[in-house]
């Protein structure tokens, strides 16, 4: 087994998924600066893995039947997960996952309004794989995962899925809808102690006319919906903020023609992401996302953070890179101080435990135990972070998962621990390696060594290491260490 | 307004995990000082249940005139009288026991329940009836607020969700509710179950999983928070399993196939086993019912919904009085909007406002609550020009009168407000 620094395997927990066997062996090569580079350095086009669903054994099984991953719900689930799993740019996958956290858009709102399969493409369809050549919420943030937040934000603001979720498409001249206004500035942006309510009154009006089109008839094969600019809805009248809109310091967007007015949404955003309190949410964002759950934003880091997002003009990457080679993101001391998502949780088993005998169709019903659906968030904040994801029952969801996946690994597991089986603490520590834990306290220790060596004498031989192998790896990944990245 | 437990951990992750390690459950201490614990069991109709064809004014011509398929004929009505304003009223075909119950004086009928300004979206629909809030219908649930108010340290079995997510209403800031779906499924699995040569390695493992997660190092509250979660669900367990065998009463039947019922047999078998849940939520779906709709068919659509909501609640009922339970259990049963009056082009119904809410138990004062809509457009019982029934019982003086009279808790802050109404007399 490669060894890795314990920087890099911090790494690829944090901006990755855990550490599967190829990215130890690939990653045992690189200092700590050009992994950084190497995870941030991606070509998308090489990145790509969809061509590997269901193409051999080296690679986690979709499952189930049939696979639709522009129509069925549960495939658009799995074929991101699959990605998450396999994909050489794992950084490209956190972040989709994370906007996806950020401008938390469910399907079931949209499913109301055109269907169930129409809201998956709206959702997560491939510009290939949607009539229209339309491209689904989730491509979009893979799109830009590490691009421009600005221009992203004129992209979820034309975004179909966007324009139900918050309900832009309603939003007319004489009508305004206030709905995106209001979370472009207090989730989107600079955060809800920056604006006041005739902020929101302006805002909804900004967007006036951002509206959809149909075309073909919904819930079939020829229906498709793209964003329509309807100047004829379009609110021409000047809008007054109590913020800076312009370099100049002015406060008004002016008054413009019905035709020209698509310009006072791109002014508004424009203001919004270059606004200095946004570069500081987003830094104080990122430190929740990549550097720490446990204590409160660095200052330091904060200014730094957002000092790079504003000087690089909203850029994401420059800003990514600098969160990874902070000296607070390398600190050892922050290692496993954020509590795991469910999707990691998962994703991270499959790539630290392996996925002989299973498939991902199996983790569906599992990660909506632990309190994560895909494509699914529970409101427009987002999942709650942290320690909200541990519920009784979600733990038992993970510890659950845990012992179905060790069930089907027995056999693989006992046959990489064969090297490790002298005693019970070569088998521990075997464990413990694979599993990119942090430090096991005593107590803990102790519990697994007496597990390993409840229900007779310890010789190693085979059936007994399959069988405490198994347990060995349900615990570990059961246990609260596990639950941290 | 962002919710969060982690205030919680930051400042009581001590009183949090000790009181899940205490060996004893609260309610057993007060069942054994002789207190005898309420319940609540609440049964949600996903979906917006059509309450027009459940409780059918059958002497209004317009229902007839709107409805021209889906009407239910005076004959099949299961007749239960009139109500103040003199409307005549009769269940659903289907609903037989609910008849029974009625006449036993344990099922009230709230009328045009609902809100001013109704949500036809079930999104946002069902967030409101679970906040109580139809201005602001983020944040915790008014059953999660109710459970927060419990005196610490809250058994971890206060609440009990059968369904596979908690629902949004019994998400509180400070108390985390199981789902618990399946209480055979609840448990601790192993990945060495069923091996004959080591048949005791998964009793070695949960020993094992018990003791990692009784470290809750005060140095690491984080650490510790978590492996007390795994603590109080290891706790849980046996106390979840003791119901996994429950026979019900004599002549007592929980139909195999409708999962309601297993559901409420669960929830019987937790409340007879004295678990200590106060709490229960319970789930039945395919309400949304916008194409043939079936109020009339023998076996399908809308009077199979009948069906199984009827056979699920009257065996839970009668299983309840057999055993002497019936006056500490309290059901009420809503969805999250009524239907359009009028049928559409598909034989169905699509979203529409006021609906019905329904309690049942032993101490429920019964009969017919409200006024009937008239269903002549223009009628001002009537709303989006004549389309919808309008409310006129706000929904969260139900609430109010669950958290007051059965909770014992108070409304004025669960609920933010007076919505205490004292004509309500349904429990």
């Amino acid at each position: 087994m490669a060894q890795l620094s314990q920087f890099v395997e911090h790494l690829l927990r944090r901006a990755g998924f855990g550490v599967s066997e190829e990215e130890r062996e690939r990653f045992s090569r690189y200092t700590y600066p050009i992994a950084v580079s190497v995870m941030t350095n991606y070509d998308p086009a090489e990145a790509d893995v969809d061509d590997k669903i269901d193409s051999g054994p080296q690679y986690v099984p979709i499952g189930g039947r049939g696979f639709s991953p522009n129509l069925v719900l549960n495939d658009a689930r799995k074929r991101w997960l699959f990605r998450m799993v396999h994909s050489p740019a794992p950084l490209q996958e956190r972040m989709a996952l994370l906007w996806h956290h950020h401008f938390a858009t469910a399907h079931s709102k949209i499913s109301d309004a055109v269907g169930t399969t129409d809201a998956t493409r709206l959702m997560a369809a491939k510009p290939s794989e949607d009539p229209g050549h339309a491209r689904g919420q989730i491509e979009l943030f893979r799109q830009y995962a590490l691009g421009n937040f600005r221009e992203l934000l004129v992209e979820v603001a034309k975004d179909p899925a966007m324009l139900y979720w918050l309900d832009g498409r309603l939003n007319r001249k004489g009508a305004p809808q206030e709905n995106f206004g209001r979370e472009l500035m207090e989730l989107f942006t600079f955060g809800v102690e920056h604006y006041v309510e005739t902020d929101v009154y302006a805002a909804a009006r900004v967007f006036t006319g951002w509206n959809l089109s149909q075309t073909g008839t919904r819930g079939t094969a020829s229906a498709f919906y793209s964003f329509n600019y309807d100047a004829s809805r379009h609110d021409t009248e000047g809008k007054e903020f109590s913020f800076p809109i312009y370099r100049n310091g002015s406060k008004q967007i002016p008054a413009r023609s019905a035709a020209a007015g698509m310009q006072d949404g791109l002014d508004l955003i424009a203001a919004l992401a270059s606004h200095p309190e946004t570069a500081g949410r987003m830094a104080r964002r990122l430190w929740t996302w990549f550097v720490s759950e446990t204590e409160a934003p660095d200052p330091a880091f904060v200014d730094n953070i957002a000092g790079v997002y504003l000087r690089n003009d909203t850029n994401m990457k420059p800003v990514i890179r600098a969160v990874l080679l902070s000296p607070q993101f390398t600190d050892p001391d922050r290692f496993h101080q954020r509590y795991s998502w469910p999707v990691e949780f998962v994703v991270r088993m499959f790539k630290e435990v392996g996925f002989v005998g299973s498939n991902l169709d199996t983790t569906l019903t599992p990660l909506l135990n632990m309190g994560q659906q895909l494509l699914e968030p529970p409101d427009v904040n987002g999942w709650e972070l942290g320690p909200g994801w541990f519920t009784t029952g979600g733990m038992l969801a993970r510890m659950n998962f845990a012992a179905t996946l060790t069930a089907n690994q027995r056999i693989a597991l006992r046959d990489a621990a064969r090297a490790s089986r002298q005693t019970p603490e070569t088998l521990l520590d075997f464990a413990i390696g694979r599993l990119s834990l942090p430090e096991i306290d005593p107590e803990v220790r102790n519990a697994l060594l007496d597990y390993i060596r409840a229900g007779g004498t310890w010789t190693g031989e085979d059936a007994q290491l399959a069988v405490k192998t198994a347990g060995v790896f349900h615990l570990l990944t059961g246990s609260g260490d596990y639950q941290f990245v | 307004m962002k919710f969060t437990r982690r205030e919680f951990i930051r400042d009581g992750v001590a009183a949090f995990t000790v009181g899940f390690a205490a060996p004893t459950f609260l309610s057993d201490l007060a069942r054994a000082q002789g207190a005898r614990s309420r319940t609540l069991v609440v049964l949600y109709l996903a979906g917006g249940n059509d309450a027009l064809s459940t409780l059918i004014p059958y002497r209004d011509p317009f229902y007839y005139s709107r409805r021209p398929t889906l009407a239910v004929p005076p004959l099949n009505v299961i007749q239960i009288g009139t109500d103040r304003s003199g409307m005549e009223l009769g269940l659903h075909p289907r609903l037989a026991g609910f008849k029974q119950i009625f006449d036993q004086g344990h099922l009230a009928l709230i009328q045009r329940s609902g809100y001013p300004s109704s949500s036809r979206s079930h999104f946002l629909g069902t967030d409101i009836w679970s906040t109580a809030n139809p201005a602001n219908s983020t944040g915790p649930g008014w059953l999660g607020r109710y459970l927060d108010l419990l005196p610490s340290p809250v058994d971890p079995l206060a609440g009990w969700a059968t369904t596979r997510e908690v629902p949004h209403s019994l998400i509180g800031q400070r108390v985390s509710v199981p789902a618990i779906q399946t209480p055979s499924s609840y448990a601790f699995q192993s990945p060495n179950q069923g091996n004959g040569q080591f048949p005791n390695d998964p009793a070695f493992e949960r020993t094992a999983m018990t003791r990692i997660a009784s470290h809750l190092p005060e140095e690491k509250p984080h650490l510790a928070f978590v492996n007390g979660t795994t603590q109080a669900a290891l706790a849980t367990l046996d106390k979840v399993a003791s119901v996994v065998n429950y026979q019900p009463s004599t002549g007592v039947v929980y139909a195999a196939n409708n999962p309601l019922a297993q559901a409420l047999r669960a929830v019987a078998g937790a409340i007879t086993r004295g678990i200590g849940t106060k709490v229960f939520w319970v789930q039945t779906g395919g309400y949304d019912t916008h194409a043939t709709q079936n109020t009339n068919a023998a076996n399908a659509g809308y009077a199979n919904l009948m069906g199984t909501l009827d056979s699920a609640v009257t065996a839970f009922y009668n299983d309840l009085r057999n055993q002497r339970l019936l006056d500490d259990t309290l059901i009420v049963m809503f969805s999250e909007f009524g239907r359009r009056i009028s049928e559409n082009v598909s034989n169905g119904t699509d979203h529409g406002a006021a609906g019905l809410m329904m309690t049942i138990g032993g101490g429920v004062q019964g009969g017919l609550f409200g006024t009937a809509a008239r269903l002549q457009p223009g009628n001002p019982t009537l709303e989006n020009n004549g389309a919808d029934v309008t409310w006129e019982t706000d929904f969260r003086s139900v609430y109010a009168r669950i958290i007051d009279n059965w909770l014992g808790a108070d409304s004025l802050s669960i609920l933010g407000g007076n919505f205490r109404n004292p004509a309500l007399t349904i429990v």
